[in-house]
C-alpha cells in the first residue's frame, strides 16, 4: 500500500510540474488520492470486521478514518470540479492552457 | 456545554443559505446581510463575556462525548478572534454596499462572503483537527469564488495560481492528520494534547510538527512560502482584498498558535527555534518588499507578512508576555489590515490606479481619507497610544525576557521601516500637486470612508483603552501558555 502512495505522489508531483493546465489538474487528482490512501494505511489498516462497535463486538475495525476519507473524498471532488471550470474560463479568456503563459502581474517595476 | 459557540458559525451559515434565494434582489441581500452580522457582532460579544466570566467554553455536537465526537472549543484566544472576525467582516460588507458592482453582487456575492465568515469563525472554534481542515475547506472554497468573482484577465490568472497552491496545501494537510492520527490515535485536539504529552514526542512528532508549519505556513504566508500571496492578493478588489488580508492569513497564524501551542510544546529547542528563524526570516523579507514596491496595494500585502512575521516571533518565544503580545498585535493587525486595504480601495477608486507614481496631492480635497489614513498608518507602525505599539512592547518585552535579543532588535527595526513603507503612500498620494483624475466623480468616498472610519476609531480605542482590555486578553495568553487548562475545560466537565 505505501508504494502505491509512494508511486501517486510521484506522478502527481510529475504532472503538476508540467506546463499544460489539464496535467496539473490530473495531478492534483492524484495527489488527492495519495493523500486518501495514507490516511486509510496510516491509521492501520483492519479487514474481516465492520466498522460497528455493538454491545459484545468481539473486533471490529476502526470507522474513523473512512469517516475522514469520505469527507476528504467529497471536498477534493468539489474542488477538482471548481479547479476544472475556472481551467476552462480561464483558457477561454486568456487564449492559452500553458501555465507558463499566465506569469507575471502588474504593478511589479 | 454551551450553544453561544455556534451561533457565530450557525448565522452566517443560515443567512448565506437563506440569501441564495434572493440572488436578484440586491436590497433584501444588502439588508438581510447587513443584519445578520450585526447579530453575529453580538452574539461574540456575548460569548466573550460568557468565557470571561464562565471559563473556557466547549460544545459537544449531537452530545457524542468529548473525545469521540466533534467538539467546538472557545477559549478567550479564539472568542476574540470570532468577535474581531465579525466586526471586520461587517466593515467590509458595509464596504462592499457601494463599491463591489451590480455584477458581483447578482452572481451570489453576499452569499459567498456568509460563507467565508463561516469558515473563518469555525476554524477558530473548532476543538476537532480534521474539523479545522473541513472549515479551511469551506474557507478556502468561498475564497477561490470571491477572487474569481468577476472575471477579469487578471484575477482568472491569479485564481489558478491560488488555488494550486491551496489544493496541495490541503492534500499536505490531510497527509498530516493521517500521521498524526497514526501516532495518537485521536482527533480531538484537548486529547491529542494528553496523548503527546503521554509518549513525550519522540523525534517522528517533532517531524509532523514540522508538516503542520508548512500547512499553516502555507496559508498564513511565513518565509518560504509566502510566494503565491503578492501575486494572488493583488487581483480582488477592495473589499475583497480587505477581508483576505485581515482574515484568512490570519487564521493561518491562529493554527500555528494553536497546534504548537498545545500539542508540539515538548521540544521547544528544534521545533520553535525553527519557528522563531522562520519568523525573524518572514519579517525581513516582508520589509524589504513593503520599501520595494511603489504601488499602493503591494505595500500593504507586504506588510500582512511583516506582522505574520511579529506575532509568531512571538509565540515562539513561549513565555507569557510574549503571548499576550502575540494576541494583542493579532487583533491590533486583523483591524487595522482590514482598515488599511479600505482606505487604499478609495485612493483606488478615487485615482483609478494603485501605483503611487501617478498620484499625489489628495489631502487638499479629501482631507478626511488623508488623516484616516494618517492614523491608520501610525497604529500600524506602532505610535503611541495607538494600539500597534502596546503589543509590540509586550512581544519584544517577552523576547529580551527569552534571552532572544536578535529577534527582539528585528522586530524593533522592522516598525521603523514599516513607518517608512507607509509614510511613502501618503508623502506620495496626499502630498504634492493636486491633481484631477478621469474617474473621480464616481466615487461615493464619503460612504466608503464609513468603514475605515469605523476600524481606525476601534484601532484607537484598542490602543487607548488597554487598561480594560488586557485583562481578556491576559486570560486569552494563560490558556495559551498552559495547556493543562484547556484539557480540562474539554475532556473533565
Amino acid at each position: 500500500m505505501s508504494i502505491v502512495i509512494g508511486i501517486l505522489f510521484m506522478v502527481a508531483t510529475y504532472l503538476m510540474l508540467s506546463k499544460s493546465l489539464l496535467r496539473i489538474i490530473v495531478g492534483t487528482g492524484l495527489l488527492s488520492h495519495g493523500a486518501h490512501l495514507l490516511l486509510l494505511t496510516m491509521s492501520g489498516l483492519k479487514r474481516g470486521a465492520p466498522p460497528l462497535l455493538g454491545e459484545n463486538a468481539e473486533n471490529y475495525a476502526d470507522p474513523l478514518p473512512q469517516a475522514l476519507i469520505l469527507t476528504a473524498i467529497v471536498i477534493s471532488f468539489g474542488v477538482t470540479a471548481f479547479f476544472l471550470v475556472l481551467a476552462y474560463r480561464a483558457y477561454k479568456e486568456l487564449g492559452t492552457d500553458n501555465i507558463e503563459q499566465m506569469r507575471g502581474t502588474k504593478g511589479n517595476e | 456545554m454551551n450553544n453561544l459557540i455556534i451561533l457565530p458559525i450557525l448565522i452566517p451559515f443560515l443567512t448565506a443559505a437563506v440569501l441564495i434565494f434572493f440572488h436578484k434582489k440586491i436590497k433584501i441581500q444588502r439588508w438581510i446581510s447587513a443584519l445578520s452580522s450585526i447579530v453575529t457582532i453580538i452574539a461574540a460579544l456575548a460569548l466573550v463575556h460568557n468565557v470571561h466570566t464562565n471559563g473556557i467554553q466547549s460544545l459537544n455536537i449531537a452530545s457524542w462525548e468529548a473525545p469521540f465526537g466533534i467538539t467546538l472549543v472557545s477559549d478567550m484566544f479564539s472568542a476574540l478572534l470570532v468577535l474581531t472576525t465579525s466586526i471586520v467582516a461587517f466593515t467590509c460588507l458595509i464596504f462592499s454596499f457601494k463599491s463591489i458592482g451590480k455584477e458581483r453582487e447578482n452572481f451570489y456575492y453576499y452569499p459567498v462572503f456568509n460563507f467565508l465568515i463561516v469558515g473563518v469563525n469555525g476554524a477558530f472554534t473548532t476543538g476537532d483537527i480534521f474539523n479545522l481542515f473541513v472549515f479551511f475547506e469551506v474557507m478556502l472554497m468561498s475564497s477561490y469564488v470571491l477572487l474569481v468573482l468577476g472575471g477579469t484577465k487578471i484575477q482568472l490568472r491569479e485564481s489558478v495560481k491560488y488555488l494550486l497552491v491551496n489544493i496541495i496545501s490541503s492534500a499536505l494537510f490531510v497527509i498530516s492528520v493521517a500521521y498524526l492520527y497514526s501516532m495518537v490515535g485521536t482527533l480531538n485536539m484537548a486529547h491529542i494534547s494528553e496523548r503527546v504529552a503521554e509518549i513525550g514526542q519522540p523525534a517522528i512528532l517533532s517531524v509532523i510538527a514540522v508538516l503542520f508549519l508548512v500547512v499553516f505556513g502555507l496559508k498564513g504566508a511565513i518565509f518560504p512560502l509566502y510566494f503565491w500571496m503578492p501575486g494572488s492578493y493583488y487581483a480582488p478588489p477592495a473589499p475583497v482584498l480587505a477581508l483576505f488580508g485581515a482574515l484568512l492569513t490570519k487564521v493561518g497564524v491562529y493554527s500555528i498558535t494553536r497546534t504548537f501551542t498545545l500539542f508540539f510544546y515538548h521540544d521547544v529547542g528544534f521545533t520553535h527555534q525553527l519557528l522563531q528563524i522562520l519568523a525573524i526570516l518572514t519579517i525581513i523579507i516582508g520589509v524589504i518588499g513593503a520599501i520595494a514596491y511603489w504601488d499602493v496595494k503591494k505595500i500593504i500585502i507586504y506588510n500582512i507578512i511583516v506582522a505574520v512575521g511579529v506575532i509568531l516571533y512571538g509565540i515562539s518565544v513561549m513565555n507569557i508576555d510574549a503571548f499576550t503580545g502575540s494576541i494583542y498585535y493579532l487583533i491590533h493587525d486583523m483591524i487595522i489590515k482590514a482598515g488599511l486595504f479600505l482606505l487604499a480601495g478609495i485612493i483606488i477608486a478615487i485615482t483609478g490606479t494603485s501605483n503611487l507614481r501617478h498620484m499625489s496631492g489628495l489631502i487638499k480635497r479629501y482631507p478626511g481619507l488623508g488623516w484616516t489614513f494618517f492614523i491608520a498608518a501610525l497604529s500600524l507602525a506602532g505610535i503611541p497610544p495607538l494600539s500597534g505599539f502596546i503589543g509590540k512592547v509586550l512581544i519584544v518585552q517577552g523576547g529580551f525576557e527569552g534571552e532572544s535579543y536578535f529577534g527582539a532588535a528585528v522586530v524593533l527595526l522592522s516598525s521603523l521601516l514599516v513607518l517608512f513603507s507607509v509614510m511613502k503612500i501618503f508623502i506620495n498620494g496626499f502630498w504634492g500637486e493636486d491633481q484631477t483624475y478621469v474617474n473621480e466623480e464616481k466615487a461615493p468616498v464619503k460612504w466608503l470612508l464609513i468603514s475605515p472610519i469605523i476600524l481606525v476609531i476601534l484601532s484607537a480605542v484598542y490602543g487607548i483603552g488597554t487598561e480594560a482590555i488586557l485583562p481578556y486578553i491576559s486570560q486569552a495568553a494563560e490558556t495559551l501558555a498552559n495547556p493543562s487548562l484547556y484539557i480540562d475545560a474539554v475532556l473533565k466537565e
